[in-house]
């Protein structure tokens, strides 16, 4: 008789939380009222903090389960809280956002919870099978979020430019994972990484490895990998945009730190070489289309990819300085994109959403209050002091200094300059521009200004009292440079 | 000698921009009273610094110590000498009078220019003060933002293009300097053990040369280049000027300009001696260049205040003679121009902007005659003037002609070329002065035009104080800097020659 394997949920139980929560969605939304579904998204954002604060409970803890299939450690976990935090903003700026335009649903929440699970899952991935499982759970769901809106013929052909490319990524990973699995014998990353130290030459292993990274390379959208991203960020409702661009990517981060930066240590010298092509490729060419771009939800796209470069950055300097920082300037990335995507969902125009910069002209004095905030995250995005952007940079750009790629952080300096002018073009319109004709521009509802302040703490606290997240981020990395 | 002083004159503005920022958008006369009582209540503060200055040390004064991200060796460090004393003398000096002068000219969002200046005067501060490396930065980069807007939202027709220009110039130079201050930051690190960003224990490491040294000297140097700014990265500043709203032209002209020679001072000369020893030929050449330069293309500027801007050019170039002879004279004469062009490059913006106020227009060939029919005007006018040209008796005499002396004992060939740039200076300026204010009156909009009145009195009053006062004792002003200069100069000489013995 084979004996059942040890069973611990507790690993889980973030995840968990999540689709009870989701299950639980899908079965109010069958029940009166029909009419408004408002009292949905209090129940996903209940279950949302539910799985924060199961998060934060479990902090310090060391688990793990089903076979070290899933690992629950501080890496995870930090991971964990920039997740729900995206998710929780998010739905917080969707419920009126979607009543708006006129979406509301209860399958909205569903798939965000469902994705959120997959995101949750990601993080704690200790196996290569489940790394494919969870990054499957989250996109599929993406996917159909991206087209949620029928009536917008834009979000039909986002979700399936993302449905396409992501499971032509999707089969990238797989095959690289059949490859690794067939050189080491194992998808587990512990004998994965024990294989590598021992035959790092074999070639089936190297094919694998770079399968994995195309792969990889396509969910955060890095070049040349990144087609996909500027569509489905224009085309898919606002909200879900703020979702891929932080929740998925931050997941996403998770695995590949944790498969690449960690478990890889045998092939540290090709891997960095590999992700130095890449993340100067990536922040160049991010910024340099960036700066053509007037669609303000293009240029986000751009800019995001650009960011997804300097990440790369803090991938390339390697070690637990490189990835502390790349986890803090995700936390920092996280807290200001939503912000910014939060209020662009606030700036439509009679029903149409606002994404032609000139829509944001006079901003400043219809809403200057709306104005301020949207500046203050994208002098975050660019960078200023003291705001998130800022220190994570310096953390980001520091780590790669002390490796001694000076030269990729010089590269990276200069891109941030390039990024000030798009960014600061915004601001120009808001600012320096009157409005022509029509205005555009909502008061936030209590549970969008919720979203957006909460935000808005995020990204001054980060940047004046860094300190205590810093450690954070260093404590979450530590379990896995032991 | 209270602790806290200098983080009461660096954050006091901010505190009160975050006071006025509920005040309702139409109270504009609480608003500008608002502002430019915490701007004076600043300045008072600031002088209590310069009563309780010791002139006959060399180190820091009044110096503040908290930690503020112990992780990395970040610090709330502050402190002054003999360089940033009178730099942050001048700021608090220029805020005050440059946010009077935009008592009629701002009606726009009074509100948010009262804040952007009050932030702004934190930033200015906050560099002139900070003695970490990383605070430094970080003031350095946020006072970007407000004069950003300063000049976008209530400059001129161009001001767009103008503030966009300003901010990625900026930008391109600190972001190479970030890239050096971390590199530093790990080579200290490695090499002593401590991780910290605080300049004085830096400063006390004795940097091995080489060509770490140089590329780390070049990307600081870069930075400041450009915020001097030195021939050829000048380009932004005619623009900025001209677009920029008068308030913001005098704080551009009159402080933000000195924070490039003030680093120069600050952070190239006791960081990377060696580095500075041998570029110091190139940084000379660029300045006599500049100086030249400058002086010539203002000869033939028809609009006031792009004449005034590259007379900047040409004011900073002498500067930054002084303070690559490394000499003594050199420096401290350096050190008091940068005051002077502050004092003076400051009053003739007021000045231009006056007119400007009066007739819209800043075009030489608009104007003519007004002596009589604005004669105080015209008066004060020819005294600014006569200060920016350098003239005995006034303070600009004192700076340039302690710079020569530095200069001469360098290489006499730049000094004699450089020499000319003051010849040039008379030309240009009194020729202005002279189709501007001499002559008929040539147009007949100018026959009714109002004399300085009680407010604009009061804007000039306080810069032509010093503008006198600095030109009639000197000693009073150059006094408190010499220690300071002297132990600086001991200290790259002697760190210079450590390395060479290596």
């Amino acid at each position: 008789m084979i004996p059942a394997p040890p069973v611990s949920l507790v690993v889980l139980a973030p995840s968990l939380v999540v689709v009870v929560t989701a299950l639980l969605v899908l079965l109010l939304d069958l029940l009166p009222p029909r009419d408004r579904k408002s009292h949905l998204g209090t129940v996903t954002l209940a279950g949302l903090v539910a799985a924060l604060l199961a998060t934060l409970r479990l902090w310090g803890g060391r688990g793990r389960g089903f076979r070290d299939m899933v690992i629950l450690d501080n890496y995870a976990l930090f991971f964990h809280i920039v997740i729900a935090y995206a998710a929780a903003l998010i739905v917080l700026l969707s419920m009126d956002y979607l009543q708006r335009s006129g979406g509301e649903s209860g399958e909205f929440y569903a798939l965000v919870l469902f994705s959120t699970s997959g995101m949750l899952l990601l993080a704690s991935a200790g196996d290569l099978i489940v790394v494919f499982l969870a990054l499957e759970l989250m996109s599929l769901s993406l996917y159909v979020l991206a087209g949620l809106f029928t009536r917008r013929r834009e979000a039909g052909e986002a979700s399936m430019k993302y449905f396409l490319l992501g499971v032509f990524a999707s089969a990238f990973l797989l095959y690289g994972i059949a490859l690794v699995y067939g050189a080491t014998g194992s998808t587990n990353l512990d004998r994965v990484a024990a294989g590598v130290v021992a035959t790092p030459r074999d070639p089936l292993l190297i094919a694998g490895l770079g399968l994995i990274l195309v792969g990889f390379g396509f969910k955060i959208s890095s070049v040349p990998f990144h087609m996909w991203a500027p569509d489905v960020y224009e085309g898919a409702p606002t909200s879900v945009t703020a979702l891929i661009a932080t929740g998925s990517k931050a997941a996403v981060f998770a695995a590949l730190i944790r498969v690449g930066g960690a478990a890889l240590r045998g092939v540290q010298a090709d891997w960095t070489a590999v992700l130095w092509v890449l993340a100067a490729l990536t922040m160049t060419v991010g910024n340099v289309v960036a700066i053509a771009q007037s669609n303000l939800k293009r240029m986000l796209a751009y800019s995001s990819i650009a960011h997804v470069g300097y990440m790369l950055v803090g991938l390339v300097a390697g070690g637990a300085a490189g990835a502390g920082a790349v986890l803090f300037y995700l936390l920092a990335y996280m807290f200001t994109t939503v912000g910014t995507f939060g209020v662009l969902t606030l700036c439509e125009r009679a029903g149409e959403e606002a994404v032609h910069v000139r829509d944001y002209a006079g901003l400043a004095r219809r809403h200057p209050l709306l104005a301020f905030t949207l500046a203050l995250f994208l002098l975050s995005l660019i960078g200023i002091p003291p705001l998130a952007g800022f220190v994570g940079k310096v953390y980001l750009f520091g780590a790669a200094i002390r490796a001694g790629f000076v030269w990729l952080a010089v590269l990276a300096v200069l891109n941030s300059a390039v990024a000030a002018y798009y960014y600061l073009r915004v601001i120009v319109y808001m600012y320096m521009r009157e409005a022509d004709g029509e205005a555009a521009g909502l008061t936030p509802s209590f549970a969008g200004g919720l979203a957006l302040t909460v935000a808005l703490i995020g990204i001054i606290l980060l940047g004046v009292v860094p300190a205590p997240f810093v450690d954070l981020a260093q404590a979450a990395v530590a379990p896995l440079w032991r | 000698m209270s602790p806290g002083l200098l983080s009461a004159v660096t954050l006091l503005p901010a505190l009160g921009a975050l006071l006025l920022a509920p005040v309702p958008r139409g109270r504009a006369g609480l608003l500008r009273g608002g502002g430019l009582a915490v701007a004076l209540l600043t300045l008072a503060v600031s002088l209590l610094l310069w009563a309780g200055f010791d002139p006959t040390s060399a180190g820091y004064q009044f110096e503040e110590h908290r930690p503020w991200m112990p992780g990395i060796g970040v610090a709330w460090h502050l402190g002054i000498d003999g360089i940033s004393l009178l730099l942050v003398l001048l700021t608090t000096l220029l805020t005050p009078v440059a946010l009077a002068s935009a008592w009629r000219a701002i009606e726009e969002r009074t509100k948010e220019f009262v804040v952007a200046m009050l932030l702004l005067e934190t930033g200015m501060v906050g560099v002139f003060v900070s003695l970490d490396l990383f605070l430094f930065f970080v003031f350095w980069e946020a006072m970007l933002i407000p004069m950003y807007f300063i000049i976008g939202v209530w400059g001129g027709p161009d001001r767009v293009y103008a503030a966009v220009k300003f901010v990625l110039y900026t930008m391109v130079g600190s972001g190479l300097m970030l890239v050096a201050i971390l590199a530093l930051y790990y080579q200290h690190g490695v090499a002593t053990g401590t991780f910290t960003f605080d300049l004085p224990a830096i400063v006390r490491w004795v940097m091995p040369p080489g060509p770490a040294q140089d590329l780390m000297f070049l990307a600081f140097a870069l930075a400041f280049a450009i915020k001097v700014p030195l021939f050829p990265f000048h380009t932004w500043l005619p623009d900025a000027h001209v677009e920029a709203p008068t308030a913001g032209s005098v704080l551009l002209a009159g402080v933000l300009l000195k924070m490039g020679t003030y680093g120069f001072l600050r952070f190239c000369l006791p960081l990377f001696p060696d580095a500075s020893l041998a570029f110091a030929p190139l940084l000379l050449a660029l300045a006599v260049v500049g100086i030249v330069y400058g002086a010539w293309v203002s000869t033939v500027q028809p609009d006031l205040k792009k004449l005034v801007a590259y007379s900047s050019v040409s004011h900073l170039g002498f500067v930054m003679l002084g303070l690559f002879t490394l000499n003594v004279q050199g420096l401290v004469g350096g050190l008091i121009q940068m005051v002077n062009h502050g004092l003076s490059t400051g009053a003739l913006f007021l000045l231009v902007g006056m007119i400007y106020e009066r007739r819209h227009t800043r075009l030489i060939s608009e104007l003519g005659g007004l002596w009589s029919v604005m004669p105080a005007f015209s008066a004060v006018f020819l005294v600014v003037t006569l200060s920016s040209l350098g003239l005995p008796g006034l303070n600009g005499f004192v700076g340039e002609f302690l710079i020569l002396v530095g200069a001469f004992r360098v290489h006499a060939g730049l000094a004699a070329l450089a020499t000319t740039g003051i010849v040039f200076a008379a030309v240009y300026l009194l020729w202005m002065y002279q189709r501007v204010i001499f002559g008929e009156v040539t147009r007949e909009e100018n026959r009714a035009l109002p004399d300085l009145t009680a407010r604009e009195w009061a804007v000039v009053a306080p810069v032509l104080l010093f503008i006198v006062w600095i030109g009639v004792s000197p000693s009073l002003f150059t006094g408190p800097t010499e220690a300071t200069l002297e132990a600086l100069l001991a200290q790259v000489q002697s760190k210079a020659s450590v390395a060479l013995l290596r």
